[in-house]
């Protein structure tokens, strides 16, 4: 861990503060209105708005997380500080391509 | 007084390398001794081929610490009474650190860290400049002495889980050294002192748990000087300070 990680990592903690909230609202509100599967993509299909908040979550939650388990995989798992760094990448390769992919198929029609 | 009753009090101590085992005494029990006075009267009357390592007896020079029934201690200062448990006492070397033999631990990566944080003075004037006049009232100045009464005992190095987890952390001493010149208004070495405990195994990999806090035997908390540096180190990469 270093300055410029650990700032990558605040930032996008702070970052994912008002998104969480937001997301956990959809959540409530969706599932009150009693919102069917065809709804709730009839609202989210083609939206740019939609399309820009959950890619920017993907994002920060993908940068969050491989910085994350860089950190654990040296001081649980014992790793070099390079292995480490492939691990980051590879988590982080690995939550971007299912996350963008997962929002391509709420947004794209 | 009462006469002390003629009690003992049963001593593992580590004996040899990290390959090395405990090994039991069986050792009187004297009013207010200390962990030390243990270990001098095996070393005196039991087998003189134990190796310790001390100097000064009162808590000054920082040599004596060991791990005392699990939890690292200055021994000098440590009464036999507050740590015994249930009779027994287990004293090893300090942990986090090499074993040269018995309970003297090779204090060298301690201080090479040191070095790594860049804790060290770097003078701003020459002797041909007039004495810097510092006023112990600045707010400087009062966070440095906060955390200046270090004696270098290792005890917080050997107590963090970080340290222990991960080879290349500096540990809570080196970093609170490195503090405590950051806040020297004398000092000229700012920033590459500060570039060096940004980079990799410096102060952002504490996870501020303050064992060095509880169990530093100077009543320093290294927990606040490192949280210290995460904030000068993150406005001085904002503003894009660092080397
Ligand atoms: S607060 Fe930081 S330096 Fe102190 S024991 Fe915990 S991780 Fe180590
Ligand atoms: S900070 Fe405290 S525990 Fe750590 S070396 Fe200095 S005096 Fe010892
Ligand atoms: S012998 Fe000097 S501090 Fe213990």
């Amino acid at each position: 861990m270093n300055v410029r990680l650990y700032f990558l990592q605040r930032a996008t903690a702070m970052l994912m503060v008002p998104l969480i909230i937001v997301h956990v609202v959809v959540i409530f509100y969706a599932t009150r209105r009693g919102l069917s599967a065809a709804e709730i993509l009839s609202r989210t299909r083609g939206s740019l708005g939609w399309a820009t908040y959950y890619s920017l979550f993907v994002i920060a939650a993908t940068v969050h997380a491989g910085i994350g388990v860089r950190t654990v995989s040296i001081e649980w798992g014992g790793l070099r500080p390079r292995s480490a760094d492939a691990v980051m990448w590879g988590m982080g390769f690995a939550l971007l391509v299912l996350g963008l992919r997962a929002v391509t198929a709420v947004v794209l029609a | 007084m009462t006469p002390e009753v003629a009690e003992t009090v049963e001593v593992s101590l580590w004996r040899g390398r990290e390959d090395g085992r405990y090994q039991t005494f069986t050792v009187p029990l004297r009013q207010s001794q200390t962990v030390l006075d243990i270990v001098t009267w095996v070393q005196r009357h039991a087998d003189p081929t134990l190796s310790y390592r001390f100097a000064c007896r009162v808590g000054v020079c920082g040599s004596c610490a060991m791990t005392v029934n699990g939890k690292p201690r200055w021994t000098c200062r440590t009464h036999v009474s507050k740590v015994v448990d249930d009779g027994k006492l287990e004293i090893g070397p300090l942990a986090n650190l090499p074993v040269i033999k018995d309970l003297t631990a090779d204090m060298a990566p301690f201080f090479e860290k040191w070095q790594k944080a860049e804790g060290r003075f770097v003078p701003s004037q020459t002797r041909a400049d007039n004495l810097a006049v510092v006023s112990p009232e600045s707010a400087e100045r009062r966070t440095a002495d906060a955390a200046i009464e270090c004696i270098n005992c290792g005890v917080c190095y050997a107590a963090c889980d970080t340290v222990r987890w991960n080879d290349s952390y500096m540990g809570p001493a080196a970093l609170n050294r490195a503090w405590t010149l950051v806040n020297d208004v004398r000092d000229a070495g700012n920033r590459s002192r500060l570039s060096a405990v940004a980079s990799d195994g410096g102060c952002h990999n504490c996870h501020s748990h303050q064992s060095c806090e509880q169990l530093c035997p100077a009543n320093l908390n290294p927990t606040a000087s490192i949280a210290g540096l995460k904030r000068r180190t993150m406005q001085a990469y904002i503003k894009g300070e660092l080397g």
